[in-house]
């Protein structure tokens, strides 16, 4: 009883965890440049079939076939911003138009993958080839080991870029007021490009870190972004730890939801959190109030 | 009004006779279908019309409502065997009331939280049509759906339900249409273009939206209805989240505020994979790709392309009868009306009020009364809390401490709609008109809180509504002409500064209040502007408005102002005639500091 209840957490806070980093790369696109991006999951798509191809097909050593997937799907990620975001950045109230483009753009890209990879599933290996490790009774997925490191070990790594490097802080000051960072002879440009790779870089990783458990198909992206949406939302959005602990909330919401209650109504339990949730803190976990100047 | 919509009769009566076009067999029957799934696809996305073209809010659950009102229609139609008419009726009061409860959750939340709430709403739907097997039947389904029998038709076959169909969105289109030109129209836009200043205009913010969100979610379950009851089947996975893109897609394609622009846009989501079917396998990614390409490089729609076209025929067709608006003329009176004395009667008192944020006291027990037929001033550096006074007492900000009272009832702490039905109107400091509304329907949103008919009036076509209109648009023309301002239907952002502070002026007074309070109105205007506003205030001082305004041009002060009140970090350190305080020594000291004695 016990035992199960342990092996839940540790899932839910695995899954949670995936939702918690691709939360971070929406909230992170979000907050630089009022975008919200819809085909976010599908960099968590493009991240697992970049690692099909690498991993299983060029059969490239695991480091460098990971290392090598968060940094062409980054690039993926930049292209994206220069043909969605760039052209219309100044126009005034976009932020419908370039919300709905990233709508069409993610029809747009799970249509490419599925004509390019065809339309069965592939399965990557777990990154260490066992099934299981066994801890005073508890038998745990060791992939989902792995995922709460690496979550873990990148949300430092990020906090440190953010706040302690002089790139991390342009990122920031671009982010608060684009106009006054240009002024300073921030190259505002380039800070949006880098901010949607880092972005879709983190949810490409969350995407191969994901895929042993899933499958890899083209529409798997779109489930795992809805439910890292609701984790952005519970944590607050442009909150770095919001959006992780957000996700783990999620994260475990549905998976005892999923055991304990209903597993058919496993996906509904996510958004009716989400909903109970605003009606009581509308604001997010650690949202900041936002007051309009009169 | 009806005679009006006349105009648009050529729409339906061609889309009535396409049926007769398609070709014979199996490939006409299916494009038969296909014009019946548009219709009913148009009349859920007009439900977008109103709540994304608007009221601008996002909604990415129309799929949903979709769903649920063909799926209430369906259990109680097919299930209970309850008659076709009842079913219909019962079916959008529970796809409103659905509506009504995902505005009011969603009131507190900004757009892009809106959004993600409604994608909530939209899977659990989804996740409950699939499962409970009871009420929906699961993934089987629904069948045997039945068609309205029709006296003297019979049971109606796909081409006589297409008509009845088509007859069905012509109702929601011309109820669409009518709530578009209505006072609760003006509201809904108000609402879009600027929140605070819709609200101190009386228009009430949260009503406003769940009636939106109500309206919105019946039309998208009356189009589910005629969905379900076309096609004769359900089963929920047509009800799901890429169906709700889809509706906002055709909203968005064709023109989200246009009646027309939507429904061109319904038919063209609808058909185009059809006409991209040579495509094969790249049918979906191309149809994605349109929608980037049209969203990103068209905000407007389809629609206003077509608009714009038919706009630049008409002048190139008459070209000399084209007038210059630039040539409207300041129609004001120079000589100095006759102004009120102002009395000893308090209209308002402020009475130790205070205002904090957080450690920044912006107001501390400040005291204040301003008599009725009073032009009183506020004066004071800069951040001596001036606007947050203004704000306090348009019930934008809440007091921290002290009361108000006007005409003898305590106003503190209400919202600003209230505050401004009681007589309380105001301008800012920063122009806050509805950008994309012309100057008279700007001062008409200002009537708003003289008008009674509400949705219901308004859906009926109640004569009370038109009247009522017609009254608002009156008001708002004489008022716009009693102050020299004659460029009635151009839109608010296209006119020069110095127009549009005049603009907000009439909308401030448009409905007759007591007490007017101007933040600022001279701010950035030059000598003759200034001057010319001047006489404005005159001529509203003479209709017998009592004002408070913040100002800083002494000289406009001067001319103007009965009463002068002068404020610095957030207290009151002078107050008497306008030439008395700026003598005092205290406020010499807070404008130019101590060493003023040295020089």
């Amino acid at each position: 009883m016990l035992s199960e209840f342990i092996q839940l957490a540790v899932t839910g806070v695995a899954v949670g965890s995936i939702y918690g980093l691709i939360a971070l790369g929406f909230g992170l696109i979000y907050t630089s440049v009022n975008v919200v991006n819809f085909a976010q999951g599908d960099f968590a798509m493009i991240g697992a079939y970049f690692m099909v191809t690498l991993e299983l097909g060029a059969r490239l050593p695991l480091w460098l076939a990971i290392i090598l997937t968060i940094f062409l799907t980054a690039g993926c990620g930049a292209l994206f911003q220069l043909l969605i975001y760039q052209p219309v950045r100044n126009r005034p109230r976009t932020f419908l138009p370039v919300m709905i483009a990233t709508v069409g753009a993610s029809t747009f890209i799970e249509q490419l993958f599925l004509i390019v990879y065809g339309p069965l599933p592939y399965q990557l290996p777990s990154i260490f080839h066992t099934e299981s490790v066994h801890i005073s009774g508890v038998s745990l997925y060791p992939q989902y080991l792995v995922i709460i490191v690496v979550t873990a070990v990148m949300v430092a790594l990020l906090h440190w870029f953010l706040e302690h490097t002089k790139l991390g802080k342009q990122l920031q000051a671009t982010a608060q007021d684009p106009d006054t960072a240009r002024l300073m002879g921030i190259r505002v440009t380039q800070m949006a490009a880098l901010t949607f790779a880092i972005s879709t870089g983190l949810t490409g990783l969350a995407g191969l870190l994901i895929a042993p458990v899933y499958l890899v198909t083209s529409t798997m992206g779109a489930s795992i972004a809805l439910k890292a949406f609701a984790a952005a939302i519970v944590g607050g959005f442009g909150s770095m730890k919001g959006a992780i602990l957000g996700g783990i909330a999620i994260g475990l919401v549905e998976t005892f939801g999923a055991t304990y209650l209903s597993s058919a109504y496993r996906d509904a339990f996510p958004f009716i959190f989400l909903i109970l949730f605003l009606i009581f803190r509308p604001l997010g976990l650690f949202g900041e109030k936002v007051s309009q100047k009169v | 009004m009806i005679i009006k919509t006349l105009k648009f009769l050529p729409f339906p009566i061609i889309l009535a006779l396409v049926p007769l076009f398609l070709p014979e067999g199996r490939t006409g029957a299916y494009y038969q279908t296909l014009l019946i799934l548009t219709v009913s696809y148009a009349t859920a996305a007009l439900g977008l019309t109103v709540l994304l073209g608007y009221s601008g809010q996002i909604s990415l659950a129309q799929a949903a409502f979709f769903g649920i009102g063909a799926y209430v229609f369906s259990v109680l139609a097919v299930t209970y065997n309850i008659s076709y008419w009842l079913s219909i009726v019962a079916s959008l009061t529970v796809t409103s009331a659905f509506g009504f409860f995902l505005g009011a959750i969603s009131l507190r939340l900004a757009s892009h939280y809106l959004a993600l709430v409604t994608i909530g709403f939209q899977i659990i739907t989804q996740v409950v049509l699939n499962n409970w097997r009871g009420f929906s039947g699961g993934a089987d389904g629904i069948s045997n759906i039945p068609r309205p029998a029709l006296p003297g038709i019979g049971a109606l076959t796909d081409l006589t339900f297409y008509w009845f169909a088509l007859i069905v969105f012509c109702i929601a289109a011309y109820i669409v249409y009518r709530l578009r030109n209505s006072r609760l129209g003006w509201a809904l836009l108000a609402l879009r273009e600027d929140e605070i200043a819709a609200a101190s205009n009386g228009i009430s913010v949260f009503w406003t939206k769940v009636l939106a969100f109500a309206v919105s979610a019946a039309l998208g379950g009356l189009g589910g209805i005629l969905y379900a009851s076309g096609s004769l089947y359900i089963s929920p996975d047509v009800f799901n989240f890429y169906q709700s893109v889809s509706f906002f897609a055709m909203t968005l394609v064709g023109g989200r505020e246009s009646i027309i622009g939507t429904s061109l846009g319904a038919g063209l989501i609808t058909f185009l994979p059809e006409v991209l079917r040579f495509l094969h396998a790249y049918t979906i990614a191309i149809y994605g790709f349109l929608i980037v390409v049209v969203v990103l490089f068209l905000p407007d729609g389809l629609y206003s392309l077509v608009l714009r076209g038919a706009a630049s025929l008409n002048r190139q067709l008459r070209k000399a009868t084209v007038e210059d608006p630039l040539h409207a003329k300041p129609s004001l009176v120079t000589s100095a009306p006759v102004r009120p004395v102002a009395t000893a009667e308090p209209l308002l008192e402020i009475k130790s009020l205070s205002k904090h944020f957080g450690g920044i006291k912006a107001v501390q027990d400040l005291d204040l009364t301003i008599c009725k037929g009073d032009v009183a001033v506020l004066i004071g550096p800069n951040g001596s809390g001036k606007t947050t006074v203004l704000n306090v007492l348009s019930g934008i900000y809440s007091t921290t401490s002290g009361a108000i009272t006007y005409r003898g009832q305590d106003i503190s702490n209400l919202p600003p709609n209230t505050i401004n039905r009681l007589g309380i109107c105001r301008t800012f400091q920063n122009i806050r008109l509805f950008p994309e509304l012309t100057a008279l329907e700007n001062v008409a949103v200002g009537y708003y809180s003289k008008g009674t008919v509400g949705l219901v009036g308004t859906l009926l076509s109640r004569p009370l509504g038109y009247r009522e209109e017609e009254v608002a648009r009156r008001k708002a023309q004489e008022i716009l002409h009693f102050l020299g301002f004659d460029r009635l239907d151009v839109k608010a952002k296209n006119l020069p500064y110095g127009q549009q502070r005049i603009v907000e002026i009439a909308r401030a007074i448009v409905s007759s209040p007591d007490l007017l309070l101007l933040d600022e109105p001279a701010a950035g205007m030059n000598h003759e502007e200034t001057a010319a506003l001047s006489q404005i205030l005159y001529r509203i001082h003479a209709l017998g408005l009592t004002m408070l305004l913040i100002e800083h041009d002494m000289s406009f002060v001067s001319s103007v102002a009965t009463r002068a009140y002068v404020m610095d970090f957030g207290q009151k350190i002078s107050e008497g005639s306008v030439a008395h305080v700026l003598r005092d020594p205290a406020v010499v000291k807070a404008y130019l500091g101590d060493d003023i004695a040295y020089a």
